[in-house]
Formats: structure tokens, sequence, C-alpha cells
């Protein structure tokens, strides 16, 4: 390592274009890692980091353009490849085997073995203590995996990734399920690497780590790289505008915004959730939903946005919190309990959590509704017939009958669909996230314009979309989030996207340190009691 | 760093409860197999506690045994292999077909056809990515098919001639015990040797633990998984062997519904059916645990064997049950 100079290019990406069956994720990426520095690759989902990753380490390979490493054409055909190149990987999730102990997870695959061939157990595990020591974990390295904190997996995880001799580290975001100490001492771990030549690549969500701990950046939106620069040259502000593709420049566009819904400011609100907590994820999240009204979520990947719909329905289990309905209580982590009060969820995933797409249409509507459709268990097809037909026309679902399977719909359709299925039950209030994603232009207006009808019919509705645009220019009131908490809120007039990423950006800054504070003295037990 | 320090502490101290709870479940067999036989002992004396009589439960368990090794690789490797028994009797109808050759054939033939379906098995469940299960049971018609076909639809039963060295196999022994027991002894042994002390061992845990971070580790997925299946075959293709050679004959109608046999052993062995984690010592108690709970009922004489299967099912559901209990004990 030492004979390369300094400014040398260990991995240069020159152009790298990917498609994935027609769908074009990365554009012309360019990218460039020197030995010694610190790369952060941003971007929003489906900005082509992961692919690009992938690409990286012999997952997929480049449509076009070259991968050159250490000044050479290299193509690798597996990730083993890779790794055998000197490009480790550190995966989000924690990848190793939670039944094998600490050591064989640390040497699978090249345990020292005894003139027999078997493995030398004592060399074994007395070499993986020996790995571990740097990092300051000192557990006993016989013990199954599983049994340690996930911050000490994912130690576990780098130490493995790193004990080779590599000359490139690839981390997918490497803090996302530590606590703050574990992330203070993965940092050192990072500057050590930095230290020693080492070209990290850094993938995070987290404002404050790029800016700490990250020499470069590189900012990928829709498969284009749109940034690449020292982060020294750059603000909060501009990183997020170019996250979101928002130009600064470009604020005074006439905008159209639907109408305020009429909604009482001093009415009780439909819904309330308050306080929802949960250690990583949510930070005593609060919100109000009034009848009538359109609350969006607004805040980057990450940020809780998803994670407070999720558990406000009852899915995602809390450390504290509660949500109301109608001013009674919702039983914590039940969605049975949540439905029966009223609250409807259009998921993320419409795919995996929504649509049956071997059913039909009808079966996919009336599906929630079945029990207040039928009697002693049996269902009235003429009910039932009633039901889909009235939503289909007043949803304008397009499809050639009511027995046509949804999987042959459009997906502005089939979204349509769940919409129809959760209409079924007569919410009170509707949760949408991201209702538009993956909808061709035309249908997302028709979605975008029935929430608003919705509103204005009385039903409360949160949405979140991965588009900053439709969240501003669709609620009534902006909630914004960061690091699972709230960090304003926007109504009228403020709610515009610069006003938004302000927020966003504003807020690094602030929580970066009373965050470091609170979570030092509120949790004093150990990372071995991760659960 | 201190703050380190004390969580490896704490780490260590709850670590006990842990540790106790995984003995338990690596060697309750072990301990209700040892039970269960000073029980037998106190209530029929010499009946069931002879020399004799013991020696004739290990050669009874010696067949299962050997299957229930490859099972145990299969299984913790996150695979099921239901073809076995139906490769046991394959391997039997060949084994006496293959002798009116001479004593090579009698052996290589058998052997030669199991491994290559095992092959089989490993590369469609390793390459194709079809279902363990679906392929498995697919053989398991396959391989009894074939058994029924060679011999005529079972009307043809082949006689070994008792002057076949292949005889010794089954009939022979040494110092007092017989081949088959030494032979499923062995295979235990190197089982044990080969999953705790070689790399192939680690890399079928791993495997059936978490298969994406095997493959992101570099791991030879495809070509563990397909020695799995081909050991697994081989292993029933000798136990097919020594009962032809044991029995002088080669039926087609044995071996139905060992396959659930063994997995029942090994499953009561402790190995965790969902893969990742298991044990060669928990096997050999489970395969004698069935074995002596047969023995025993014989003894009885007045249940009807059938009774034997029923004993078997309570235990392999408490068995599990406690399983259950201790996996979360371990957090595992």
């Amino acid at each position: 390592m030492t004979t390369a100079a300094p400014a040398a290019v260990v991995l240069d990406v020159r152009e790298v274009s990917k498609h994935f069956a027609g769908v074009l994720a990365l554009d012309r990426v360019s990218m460039e890692l020197r030995p010694g520095e610190v790369h952060a690759l941003v971007g929003e989902n489906g900005a082509g980091k992961s692919t690009l990753i992938k690409v990286l380490t012999g997952v997929h390979q480049p449509d076009e353009g070259e991968v050159r490493y250490g000044g050479e054409p290299v193509s690798f055909a597996r990730p083993l490849d890779a790794q055998a190149a000197g490009i480790a990987t550190i995966y989000q999730e924690v990848n190793l085997v939670p039944l094998l102990s600490v050591a064989r997870n640390l040497l699978l695959g090249r345990e020292p073995t005894n003139a027999l061939g078997l493995i030398d157990q004592r060399r074994m595990n007395r070499i993986a203590r020996e790995t571990l020591a740097p990092y300051g974990i000192d557990v006993d390295v016989r013990r199954p995996l599983r049994q340690l904190g996930l911050g000490i997996q994912q130690m576990v995880a780098i130490a493995r990734a790193i004990a080779a001799d590599h000359r490139v580290v690839i981390m997918d975001e490497p803090t996302s399920s530590l606590e703050p100490r574990e992330v203070e001492r993965l940092m050192q771990v990072v500057d050590r690497l930095r230290r020693d030549g080492v070209a990290v690549v850094y993938v995070s969500h987290r404002l404050d780590e790029v800016f700490r701990l990250c020499d470069r950046v590189t900012v990928l939106r829709d498969g284009r790289r749109v940034h690449s620069g020292p982060v020294a040259e750059i603000t909060r502000l501009e990183l997020v505008s170019k996250m979101l593709g928002r130009d600064l420049a470009d604020v005074a566009r006439a905008r159209t915004r639907f109408n305020e819904h009429s909604t009482d400011r001093a009415a009780e609100p439909v819904l309330r959730a308050s306080d929802l907590t949960r250690r990583h994820v949510l930070d005593h999240v609060s919100v109000e939903i009034r009848a009538g009204e359109v609350i969006g979520l607004a805040g980057l990947l990450g940020s809780g946005r998803t994670e407070t719909v999720k558990a406000i329905y009852g899915v995602l289990p809390l450390d504290s919190g509660a949500v109301e309905v109608g001013g009674g209580r919702v039983r914590a982590g039940s969605p049975r309990s949540a439905i029966a009060a009223g609250v409807a969820l259009i998921p993320e995933d419409r795919k995996a959590e929504g649509i049956i797409p071997t059913l039909s249409v009808r079966d996919n509507i009336v599906l929630a509704a079945l029990p207040r459709l039928s009697q002693a268990g049996f269902t009235s097809d003429r009910r039932q017939d009633a039901v889909v037909e009235r939503l289909m026309s007043r949803l304008r679902i397009k499809a050639s009958s009511p027995d046509q399977r949804v999987g042959e719909l459009s997906g502005g359709n089939q979204q349509k669909v769940l919409l129809a299925r959760m209409l079924c039950l007569d919410p009170r209030v509707l949760l949408l996230d991201d209702p538009t994603r993956g909808i061709d232009v035309g249908a997302k207006a028709e979605i975008q314009a029935l929430i608003s009808e919705l509103a204005d019919q009385g039903m409360g509705v949160l949405l979140i979309s991965s588009e900053l645009e439709e969240v501003v220019e669709g609620s009534d009131r902006v909630v914004v989030l960061r690091d699972g908490a709230v960090v304003g809120e926007l109504r009228g007039d403020e709610a515009t996207e610069d006003g938004v990423m302000a927020l966003i950006a504003a807020a690094a800054r602030e929580t970066g340190q009373t965050e470091l504070i609170d979570e030092t003295a509120a949790s004093p037990d150990g990372p071995d009691d991760g659960d | 760093m201190t703050a380190m320090a004390t969580a490896g502490d704490v780490g260590r101290a709850s670590g006990r409860r842990e540790r106790v709870a995984a003995r338990l479940q690596q060697g309750g067999a072990l301990v209700v197999v040892v039970v269960v036989t000073l029980v037998a002992s106190l209530l029929f004396g010499g009946r069931f506690a002879s020399v004799d009589n013991l020696l004739g439960i290990l050669e009874a368990s010696s067949f299962l045994g050997i299957v229930a090794v490859g099972m145990t690789f299969v299984i913790i490797g996150g695979g099921i292999d239901l073809s076995v028994g139906s490769l046991l009797a394959l391997s039997a109808v060949l084994a006496a077909f293959g002798s009116q050759f001479g004593s090579v054939v009698a052996v290589a033939l058998p052997l030669g056809v199991c491994g290559l379906i095992g092959l089989v098995n490993g590369l469609l469940i390793a390459r194709a990515r079809l279902a363990p299960f679906i392929v498995t049971l697919a053989t398991l018609l396959f391989a009894r098919g074939l058994a029924f076909a060679v011999s005529d639809e079972g009307n043809t039963i082949f006689r070994i001639d008792p002057d076949q060295a292949v005889i010794a196999l089954g009939q022979g022994s040494i110092a007092g015990i017989r081949i088959p027991i030494l032979l499923a002894g062995l295979a235990f042994v190197a089982g044990w040797v080969v999953l705790n002390r070689a790399r192939y061992g680690t890399a079928v845990a791993a495997i059936g633990g978490n298969e994406e971070a095997a493959r992101l580790m570099g791991l030879p997925i495809a070509r563990v998984k397909a020695a799995m299946y081909v050991t697994s075959g081989l292993l029933a293709g000798l136990a097919g062997l020594l009962v032809a050679a044991r029995s002088s004959s080669g039926q087609s109608t044995i071996g139905v519904g060992l396959e659930l046999q063994a997995i029942a052993a090994v499953v009561i062995g402790g190995t965790l059916l969902t893969g990742g984690f298991g044990s060669i010592a928990g096997t050999l108690a489970g395969v004698l645990l069935l074995n002596v709970i047969n023995n025993v009922i014989n003894q009885v004489g007045t249940l009807s064997s059938y009774f034997q299967q029923v004993v078997s099912g309570v235990f392999l559901i408490v068995v599990v049950l406690v399983q259950r209990y201790l996996t979360r004990e371990q957090r595992l």
C-alpha cells in the first residue's frame, strides 16, 4: 500500500450503466476512489447506490462502462473474486451465521488446520481473540454469535471483512443498527483504515456521519451521479437539495397547490398519536390528524416516515407511546384493534404487503371487509357485488370485469384496488405510505385527486411520498422527521420544498449534539443486552 | 474500553444458563436413553439387560444409525432427504442381484447407484435450486420403483450365496461384535470429526444457518450441498448393502418409512429441523432411543408392535417441545 502514491486512484468507476428489465438503474455513473479517503455515497431510495455497490463487489456486471482497480480494468464475476482482489464489503444487515460461534464466523472458510487437515480449535480461538482485540471487543469467542448484541455482531462482521489485507472497504449503512457508543467505535475503526491508506466507501443516510467522517461525497439520484466533490466544499442544505433533486435556485417556480381542506382547527383530532417511541427507530413522535385534513410526513429515507405509519397501525412494536382514535385509545401492537377503530393502511410495498395478484379484483377488494359482508360465516354475493361495483366506479378502476386478476392490472389500478379495499371498511383515518410509487404520471394525478376528494369527504389522511413535491403540494400540514424524531411542522404557505429541506438540514446540526448527550445518559445497559 | 469490558462480563455471567441449556439440548436425548435403559433393566432384569439383548439393540440400531448420520448433515445444512428409505431397499436389491457376479459387484453396484442418485439429488437442489423436499420425494418414488422393477415387482427375491465374501459384511464379527455395529460406530465417529473439526462441517452449518451470509463469505455453496446429498445417498446405500448381507437376500419392500425414522432420530438428538445447528452424538442417542423403545415394547410382549410407533411419536413431540424451550433459553 505504501508503494502507491497517495493521489493515485485505487478504484475508478467509469461511465458504468446497468439495466434491469428495461429499467436504467445506473446511467453512466463515474466515481473515483483514492487510497486513504473516506468517500460518502448518498442518495434516496432507488437512486442506484445498492446497484453501484453490487457492481463494485461482483454481484452484478455492468452493461456499459468499466471498473478499473489499481489501474487495471477488472470484471468480477462473483463476490468472492472482488473479495480476493482486496475489496471488502460490510453489508447493512449483519451477514454472519448466528448459530455458529464468534470464532467460526470470523474465520469461516479460512480456519487454521492441523497436520490432519482438521480445524485447530485452540489456534482458531486465539486468532479470533487477537483479531477482535483492536476493536475493543472482549467476549468469549466460543459463544454463538447470536447471543451477542447487534453492535458486537456488526464489529465481528467488520473485523472479518477487514482481517485480510484489503485496499477498498465498502460499508453499506454500517451504523443503522448501532448504539451511539458503538457508532463512536466504528468511527475510530474507519479513521484507522484511513490512516492505513485503505479507501472506504461509506453509504449512509445520516448527514451527521457524512460531514463528520467523510472526505468526499458522491450523490446519486435516479441512477445518475449528480454531484461528486469534497465534503468541505458543500453545505448540508446543498447536499439535501441534491439528494432530493430540488434546485435551490428553482424556488420561484409557480405551483398549483391543493385548496386547503376545510378543517376546523379547533376540532378534536380524529387521530392522535403521542410520543411514539422505539429505540433506534422512533423518538417521541407525535402526530395529530383532524377529520378532513391531509397531513404530509416528510423526511429523508430512514427518518422514520414508514415506521411512524406502521407504529400507528400497530404493526411496529413500540417501547412507549399511545394512539387514540376519536378519543378512544387503540390497543398497542394490534392492527385488528386499529382497523376496528377505523384506521386503514396502504403499505409502502404493495406487492409484498398489499395485493394478492392471483385473486380477482372483487376478491381483493372485499378481502378485509369479508367479516362485515358475511352473516354466520357465509358471504352474500349480491352484497359483495354491490360494494365492489360502487367502489370500482367511484375510484375509476379500469379492469375488464370484477373477475379480472389483479396481477394483470397496471400499477395505478392495483393501487386503486388497495384503496378500494380500505374504503370498504369505512375508515376514519387513511394512512398512505408512498401511494404513487412506481405509477405512471396520469394515474398519479388521479390518485392524488382521489386523496384530496376523500379528505373533503371528512376522512383524515396521513400521506408519505418519496417525492417531496407530492407531500408539500398534497398536504395541509407537513410534519418533518429526521432520525426518528419530529423536527418541525409546516402549515399553509410555509409548507414548501425549501422549507422542508431547510428543516432537515438544520436539524442535522442541532440534534447531532443533543443526541449524544441524551443517549449516553439514557442507555446504561451494555450492548450485550441488545434485546 | 471499560464499557465494552463490562459488557463482556455481563455476557459471560448470563452465558452460564445458556450453556447449560445448550448441553441439555445436545445431551438431553442421551440422558433419556440412559434413564429408559436403566428403568427397563430394573423392570425386565436379565431379559433386557443381557449382553446379547443389548448387542441386539445395537445391531438393530446400526442400519438406521448409518442412514441417520447422513441425514444429520443434510438437516444441519438446511435440507431434507426423503429418498434414503427407498435407496436402502434399492441398494439391498442391487447388492443381492449383483452378488451373482461376485462380491466386488455386490458392493460396487449398490454403492455406485445410490451415490449417483444422491448426486442427482444434490445437483437438482444445489444447481437447479429445486426444493429438497420435492427433489428427494421424486427420488424416493424413483428408487422404490427401480427396486421393484429390478426384482420383477418384488416377486423375485435375490439370494446371496452363503459362500460369497460379501456375506461377512452383515454376518461376520470382530472381537464378538457384528460388523454392521462397527461400521455404524465408524460412521458416527467420522461424522462427529467432520462436523466439529473439519472445514466442511462448519460450512454445512453455515449454509444451514444463513445461506446468504455463507454465499457472501465465499463458501462453495453448491459443492457443499451436493456433497451432503451424495454422502447421504452413499450411507443409505451402505446400510442397504449391510441389510442384504445380514439377511442373505435383497427385498424391495424393506425400508419403507425409514427416512421418517431417520428424521425423527436426528430431531430427537437435538438437531434443529430448520438447519444451522445440530449434533452427531445427539443423533446417536436418538437412534438408540427409538430402538430401545422398540425392544422394551417387544419385552412387554402383550403390546402390539405398532404401539412402538405410538410411543416414538409421543417422544418426538416431547423432545421437540423441550428443544423449543431450550432454544428460547439460549436465544438461538
